[in-house]
């Protein structure tokens, strides 16, 4: 059993040899074969982490570090690359390999589709290429034993997060030509690097004041930092809650991910709702030895998860793009779990974690089963009617109505993830989001009461979604003619639907075995705490009233999105209904209360502002037109012109030189003409010289 | 017995028609009789002297001289007539082409 530890490293090798052998061959296989190399090399990784867990279970949970690699060594830096196989980890690897080998299997007929509508078939090897160097990232920043392994698969996940998001990166979402995917790909990477950038500080002063990186070395030294140095603790956690802000999409850095959803369904699946969203809850749960001993940092946690979770279950409401409503509930939903998280409830958090990772993917996918039945049947429209040309959103729930009947199986499937997001029992949200809830209402009432009216949005904004999509009429001949997607796509959703009806299993009250399982990785510490009576019941950890109150609460929920939606169904081209009654509060929900405008407005305007001032004044004008052209080359023209060329050269050397020439050639000028060419002259000169010299010899 | 002087006197006189005669006449056979003249003139001293001192170096000489002047004027006459041959005419002041 010990010897499987020695296995870990596969689990980012294995997704690394797919996308190669893919990258090599890829060219020469069919598209069957990418996928299925592709999901392979995802499934093998679950294989392993199966084994992984396994031999975990059979050593009682005690973590193991497995010494992979040299890495960086200079001076008393030392950073070896080490796996770490503990229960959280391998909890993580679980749900990365498991939910992300379905969604491989998933986009082998997703893509099929996407690429064709898209008229791009060479694409289809990229995606898989893109989505085995996620897996391979992902386990990386899951299963790395030090801050610095977490970073490099941070940032990588990043990578892949911009290019899958701009993977139709010469489009809009509806096909058209256009920036707008990159755009978002590139407001997601920005928007995370601001992130990024707190992860970086807090790795920094992490190291000053530990002097490691290690896990296991920082967490030993905690508490007695923390004793000595409490602002230290606090600087380093607020830090760490930026880069969790980024990347778990939390208020203020949350705005890139609704963006996100211009990259494939698969990939808003995978990395925007099962996984890379959840790398902040897991790396906050992973330094739960810093965040227990600063309760200020772990208060603030929790109350931005919780404002966060309120805030974008409103904008949810207010949504008309299938995939938008999913992506502000996720974000809603990993305010759930970041506030949990940052309460100290880490087993509660991770649950939902879990299941969130469950449901929302089957959402996220039955929702791109529900975009391409739409398009098919445009296309086939297309195809009949001969028109061309019309902008058709397959993803706007104004398209759509009555779907029910087109596409049943997806229909059911949906309706599970729906209800497993709402929390009804038995579903596997119930237990877990009950769990957040009632830990919420024992430490923090205040955040306990957000949550729940989060809850109550969740409710509606799904209920509001099925009656939209499923119920009345089609308001778009493409939503009449919209076809059932293939096995290849709802076989995968039906795991999903399954794992989602019993995810709740996984932590069960009374037998509480994933709490149990997390314990040998996450301290929990038991507070003594001073209750209200109706909070003390305890039915073996579930309180039946807390329970009761967000069934309840969603039931009501459900019961008015029938009121406004199901009983008489929107027509096409019909007003919101919520608009008359809410007013601008839903003009608010409708533009997502308008934070992309205020954040352009207030920090990108005057950013811009002041890199064109940078651009335009300082280095244009100042450097370049001035410092560069007038003070250096100026003064280097100055000298090389005037002073060494004019005066030295031109005027002393040259002229001394042509002065030679001058003179000999006056000297000669004026000689030659003593040589006539006469005999008779040049022998008056002989006798002229002879009786000068005779008259010297006679005279002396 | 005639005094020595008058015999320079007559040389100088040789010798200065002679150099005259070299630097005006243009004519190429004039100019080497004038030298031929004031050949004879040192001569004329060379024995003048000769005979005054008793000494018979001075007439050697003079056979020197005479042998030597009939060399020159063999050597002088075949680039005269060489020249004439070339230029028709034996005009010295023709024959300027390495004036400056």
């Amino acid at each position: 059993m010990e010897t499987l530890f020695n296995l870990v490293p596969l689990v980012v090798f294995l997704p690394l040899l797919g996308l190669l052998l893919n990258m090599a061959f890829g060219g020469r296989m069919g598209e069957k074969a990418i996928g299925a190399l592709a999901s392979a090399a995802s499934g093998l990784t679950f294989l392993v982490s199966v084994l992984l867990a396994v031999a975990l279970w059979a050593g009682g949970g005690e973590a193991q570090v497995v010494p992979f690699a040299e890495w960086i060594r200079i001076g008393t830096l030392d950073i070896p690359w080490n796996f770490r196989v503990d229960t959280l980890s391998v909890t993580m690897m679980l749900v990365v390999s498991g939910v992300g080998t379905l969604i491989h299997i998933y986009a082998i007929g997703y893509m099929h589709e996407d690429v064709r509508f898209k008229h791009d078939e060479k694409r289809y090897r990229r995606f898989f290429v893109f989505m085995n160097l996620f897996i391979m990232m992902m386990m990386l920043l899951v299963s790395g034993d030090s801050y610095l392994m977490l970073f490099v698969g941070w940032e990588g996940v990043g990578l892949c997060s911009f290019l899958l998001i701009g993977f139709w990166y010469d489009m809009d979402t509806l096909g058209r030509p256009s920036w707008a995917n990159a755009n978002a790909a590139k407001k997601a990477f920005i928007t995370n690097r601001i992130g990024d950038l707190g992860f970086l500080l807090a790795g920094m002063t992490l190291f000053w004041h530990f002097g490691s990186l290690q896990f296991g070395e920082v967490f030993n030294q905690a508490e007695q930092i923390a004793a000595a140095q409490p602002g230290v603790m606090l600087v380093i956690t607020l830090f760490m809650l930026i880069g969790v802000a980024g990347k778990s999409a939390q208020i203020p850095l949350y705005v890139w991910l609704p963006d996100a959803m211009a990259g494939p369904t698969p990939v808003s699946a995978l990395i925007h709702a099962a996984t890379m969203v959840t790398a902040g809850v897991y790396l906050v749960a992973r330094s739960a030895p810093l965040y227990s001993q600063v309760p200020d940092a772990q208060y603030i946690v929790a109350l931005v998860g919780a404002v966060t979770a309120l805030f974008a279950a409103t904008i949810a409401v207010g949504q008309y793009d299938i995939k938008k409503v999913l992506a502000y509930s996720t974000i809603s939903q990993l305010g759930f779990m970041v506030a949990a998280v940052g309460m100290g409830a880490y087993v509660a958090g991770m649950f939902h974690l879990v299941t969130h990772a469950f449901f929302k993917a089957l959402l996220f996918l039955s929702a791109g089963s529900v975009i391409l039945g739409l398009e098919r049947g445009h296309h086939h429209l297309a195809h009949h009617a001969g028109e061309h040309g019309e902008v058709f959103d397959p993803g706007d729930m104004r398209n759509m109505g009555g779907l029910r009947k087109r596409m049943p199986v997806t229909f059911w499937l949906y309706i599970i993830g729906t209800l497993a997001l709402v929390g009804i029992f038995p579903f596997a949200g119930f237990w877990s989001k009950d769990e957040i809830l009632l830990d919420a209402a024992k430490l923090h009432p205040e955040l306990y009461i957000l949550l729940t009216i989060a809850a109550f949005f969740t409710a509606f904004y799904m209920g509001r979604q099925v009656w939209m999509v499923w119920f009345g009429k089609p308001r778009h001949a493409a939503a009449e003619h919209a076809e059932e997607s293939p096995r290849v796509i709802t076989v995968p959703l039906m795991v999903l639907a399954g794992l989602s009806l019993l995810g709740g299993a996984l932590n069960l009250p009374g037998v509480h075995s994933l709490g149990h399982w997390l314990e040998h990785s996450i301290e929990v510490l038991e507070h003594e705490l001073h209750l209200p009576a109706w909070l003390e019941i305890s039915w073996g950890g579930l309180n039946p009233l807390v329970a009761l109150v967000t069934t309840l609460l969603a039931l009501l929920a459900i019961f008015i999105s029938w009121l406004l939606y199901g009983r008489k169904p929107l027509e096409g081209g019909q007003k919101d209904p919520l608009k008359k009654p809410l007013g601008f509060l839903f003009t608010g929900m409708e533009n997502k209360w308008f934070v992309d405008e205020i954040y352009r407005a207030v920090l990108l305007k005057p950013y811009e502002a002041l890199c064109r001032f940078l651009a335009e004044v300082i280095d244009w004008r100042f450097w370049h037109d001035w410092f560069h052209d007038k003070v250096i080359a100026g003064t280097y023209n100055y000298l090389a012109r005037t002073v060494l060329d004019l005066r030295v050269d031109q005027q002393g050397i040259d002229a001394f030189a042509n002065g030679l020439g001058e003179l000999t050639k006056r000297a000669s000028t004026t000689l030659r003409r003593v040589q006539n060419g006469f005999v008779r002259s040049y022998a008056l000169a002989v006798l002229f010289g002879v009786v000068v010299i005779l008259g010297y010899l006679i005279l002396k | 017995m005639i005094p020595l002087t008058w015999y320079l006197v007559l040389s100088a006189i040789l010798f200065a028609m002679g150099a005259l005669g070299v630097l005006i006449r243009r004519n190429a056979l004039i100019i080497f009789m004038s030298i031929e003249l004031m050949l004879n003139a040192a001569n004329l001293a060379f024995v003048a002297f000769a005979r005054q001192y008793d000494v018979f170096t001075g007439q050697l000489f003079v056979f020197f001289v005479m042998t030597v002047a009939a060399a020159e004027v063999a050597v002088g006459l075949a680039l005269i007539v060489a020249i004439f041959r070339t230029k028709h005419s034996i005009d010295v002041d023709q024959m300027s082409s390495l004036k400056g």
